[in-house]
């Protein structure tokens, strides 16, 4: 089975603890999260936490089942880059003086869409966001002029074809499920998705 | 929390409010459990968890508190007590040490899917974090062990966490919840408003709902297939749909056999009923598993101790998998039709889309090699030719003289292994045993709490020498509240199970596994507990059936043949064809 990346977004409720409960799944198999990020969702009150993995299909399949059988999460997704909209952030702190030594620095900001969010007379700090490839560009380029921090933030994404939450989470809040409630749609598409 | 509730202050408001009802969060954990049905409660106290046994002495006529001697014990006991009845066992423990005792029977309910509702008392909430004298992280030490947990820091948080515990538990793939209650909750007062039990969480589905395209795809495979076969696990008994579960293989006629989890699902003699699955189980099963063309696993979860080496298990056949846990499904063996959901639901609808059929060629094929199994293992085991007792002949006779009725408790090794192959059941929740975690020391404690659960039955349990002297302090427990359990212990003079594969695999080098033991009979004795040692067959007999008549507590030791071994066997990285007969 070829490994490459896959972004799961999961939804929970806003618990103490929960992503204890959600790193532990994959630690448990070893597998190694590349990042991790949660913030708010669209929904008020349901948190959303964006993990990006490399591994197998059927291993991000086995985890999310996992994962939605905690009692606290009530979805995990898992899509391949193709099905995203993707970022992440990165912030800069240069020397002031690096940047006004030259047209230099400023003009690899421009070429890499970083603006400066802080300017000081010691140091400066830029911002951007864009996928890991380009944001390893500019690390690389600015290294040239002695990048004193770097930080980068976990992935972000957002699913292109999906509805958003509001409506997954009425049916879950009905009692009875409607019989169309679909738990996990790759059930149905049972003979397309499992391979071995 | 930015004050402190001292009981005073608390009681101080009390007085001022009477109007109100105010309970204090001990009161409402009393109060949750009596809501919930609960009678019986397994535990220890200590410390943090004080208020609450402060107010259990005012309950003491509404619920059973069985004093245990570890807490280990108290878990397992519940488990046992869950096990025979059916119904959740709860369990209260002090924090730190007390809460710590609980991991091992947590991890044991959590793989065995046991209904646990755990309460464990926790320092002040202001001093969490903060290394306190007794103060352990159990949330995040449990949470790979319980199914759900959460620490109640406020009392009024309580009737709702409880109503949640126990839903949790008992809902969907039964499992161990805790609940961590910090002893300011415990004291505090606060406006009790009545116990709401829970019946939806909308984070949490138990049940995956029934899809009929799923079901009619699996009964078309089951009306085509030649040589079909069930296997049936614990789902079934925890699904409560053992009546089903006889409907559908008796319509259709096919072969069904056990796990160890799931025995006495059906009946032992039901003719249909074609033996235990995988390591140490019967031949036929194993070796059809690979003849066989649908395989139709319910309520069971493919443990490696079942399927042996997975990339050469079934794999000429189709499988049908019933499970209430979608995680199970696909997760060691890829299914050919998945029908996810309860099998009380989805059996029957199953049983009406399946031809009525016989298969009895079939169903020949497993009593031929079921004769084969006699003659090279069953009939020696049971019969044997030497003057040294075998623990299977002791089974044996337990059966002749309880008839199949009583609830066997197995602790774990050669014993547990003898006792699931050779003991009769006639009805379900008869077999209590720590089938995924494998748990010396489960026998004794879980047979305590065996007998709470069914105490009009007989409850016998069969422990190795080993294994007893893990767990032996629960005789206390036995002593002061009179469960009445026959402790039957098979004595080798050896930790069997690892000297067996010490002595297959690694050329009979037995290291450790030499294991002396006390005069268990005057062990039981210091308990008040009476007893006999035995070494002669003439004995056997009589001395079961002492065991079996005295009106309380008994233990019998069986002195069985020091060196002998259990097969068939799946030896480790072997398919399940290849199961050793010797
Ligand atoms: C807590 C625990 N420790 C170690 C083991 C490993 N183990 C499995 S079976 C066994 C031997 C058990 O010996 P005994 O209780 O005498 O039973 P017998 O196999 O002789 O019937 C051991 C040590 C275990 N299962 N559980």
């Amino acid at each position: 089975m070829t490994k490459q990346e896959y972004t799961l977004t999961i939804y929970t409720e806003n618990k103490v603890g929960i992503i204890g409960r959600i790193v532990i799944l994959f630690s448990r198999k070893k597998i190694n999260i590349e990042s991790i990020s949660g913030s708010p969702s669209e929904v008020a009150g349901i948190f959303r936490f964006t993990i990006l993995i490399n591994e197998s299909e059927e291993v991000v399949r086995k985890v999310c089942r996992q994962l939605e059988k905690q009692v606290d999460i009530l979805k995990a997704y898992f899509n391949t880059n193709s099905e995203i909209v993707w970022q992440e952030q990165a912030l800069f702190k240069v020397a002031t003086e690096k940047v006004t030594e030259g047209a230099d620095v400023e003009r690899l900001a421009r070429i890499y869409g970083a603006r400066a969010v802080v300017i000081r007379n010691d140091y400066t700090v830029f911002e951007t966001s864009g996928h890991t490839e380009d944001i390893d560009k500019l690390t690389e380029a600015l290294a040239n002029f002695g990048l004193i921090e770097f930080v980068r933030s976990g992935r972000i994404a957002i699913i292109k074809n999906s509805e958003g939450f509001h409506k997954k989470l009425k049916e879950f809040e009905r009692e009875e499920p409607a019989p169309e409630v679909k738990e996990n749609e790759f059930l149905d598409k049972q003979d397309k998705v499992f391979t071995m | 929390m930015n004050t402190v509730e001292t009981k005073n202050e608390d009681s101080k408001t009390a007085t001022e409010t009477v109007a109100k009802t105010q309970i204090s969060g001990s009161q409402a954990v009393l109060e949750a459990l009596l809501a919930e049905g609960i009678e019986t409660v397994f535990g220890y106290p200590g410390g943090a968890i004080m208020p609450i046994y402060d107010a259990l002495y005012d309950y003491n006529d509404k619920l059973k508190h069985i004093l245990v001697r570890h807490e280990q014990g108290g878990i397992h006991a519940a488990q046992g007590f869950a096990r025979t009845s059916g119904k959740v066992g709860v369990v209260f423990a002090t924090s730190g040490p007390g809460a710590t005792n609980l991991i091992t029977g947590l991890a044991d309910a959590m793989i065995d899917s046991n209904p646990i509702v755990c309460i464990t008392g926790q320092v002040f909430a202001h001093l969490l974090g903060t290394d306190a004298f007794q103060e352990t992280d159990v949330i995040n030490i449990t949470t790979p062990v319980t199914k759900w947990n959460y620490q109640v820091t406020e009392a009024s948080e309580i009737p709702e966490a409880l109503a949640k515990a126990f839903y949790i538990a008992r809902s969907g793939r039964p499992g161990p919840v805790l609940i961590d209650i910090t002893k300011n909750a415990q004291v505090q007062l606060f406006d009790y408003l009545g116990y709401k039990p829970c019946s939806h969480i909308r984070s949490y589905r138990p049940k995956p709902i029934v899809r009929n395209k799923h079901i009619q795809e699996a009964a078309d495979l089951i009306n085509q297939a030649k040589k079909p076969l069930v296997l049936f696990g614990q789902g079934v008994i925890l699904g409560k749909a053992e009546k089903e579960f006889k409907e559908f293989i008796e319509k259709s006629g096919i072969p069904a056999a056990w796990t160890v989890m799931g025995l006495s699902a059906l009946e032992t003699d039901h003719p249909q009923n074609v033996g235990m699955l995988g390591m140490h189980g019967n031949y036929a099963p194993n070796v059809l598993t690979n003849e066989c063309d649908v395989l139709i696993a319910i309520g069971m979860r493919f443990d490696d101790r079942v399927t042996g080496r997975l990339d050469k298990y079934a794999k000429q056949a189709k499988i049908i998998h019933l499970d209430i846990d979608p995680a199970e499904i696909d997760k060691n063996v890829k299914t050919t039709v998945a029908v996810w959901g309860d099998c009380k639901e989805t059996l029957p609808i199953l049983t009406k889309l399946v031809d009525k059929k016989s298969h009895t060629d079939w169903l020949a094929h497993f009593r031929e090699l079921e004769k084969e199994e006699v003659k090279e293992v069953i009939q020696e085991e049971l019969n044997p030719s030497s003057d040294i007792m075998t623990m299977g002949e002791v089974v044996k006779v337990l059966n002749e003289l309880t008839g199949g009725d009583a609830v066997i408790v197995t602790d774990v090794g050669q014993h547990q292994m003898v006792a699931c192959r050779y003991a009769k059941f006639n009805q379900s929740k008869s077999n209590v045993t720590s089938g995924g975690l494998g748990t010396m020391g489960f026998g004794l404690p879980a047979a305590i709490g065996a007998w709470y659960g069914a105490p009009e039955r007989p409850i016998v349990a069969i422990i190795g020498d080993g294994g007893f002297q893990m767990t032996l302090q629960e005789l206390g427990t036995i002593m002061q509240f009179g469960a009445k359990v026959k402790i039957l212990i098979l004595n080798n003079e050896f930790l069997g199970m690892v000297r067996q594969w010490q002595q297959l695999f690694n050329d009979k080098r037995y290291s450790f596994v030499d294991i002396t033991s006390p005069d268990f009979v005057t062990v039981a004795k210091g308990y008040h507990i009476d007893g006999q040692r035995i070494s002669e067959r003439e004995q056997l007999k009589d001395a079961l059936k002492t065991m079996l008549d005295h009106p309380d507590s008994y233990l019998l030791e069986v002195m069985v043949g020091k060196e002998n071994n259990v097969f068939p066997m799946v030896a480790q990285g072997s398919s399940v064809a290849e199961i050793r007969l010797k």
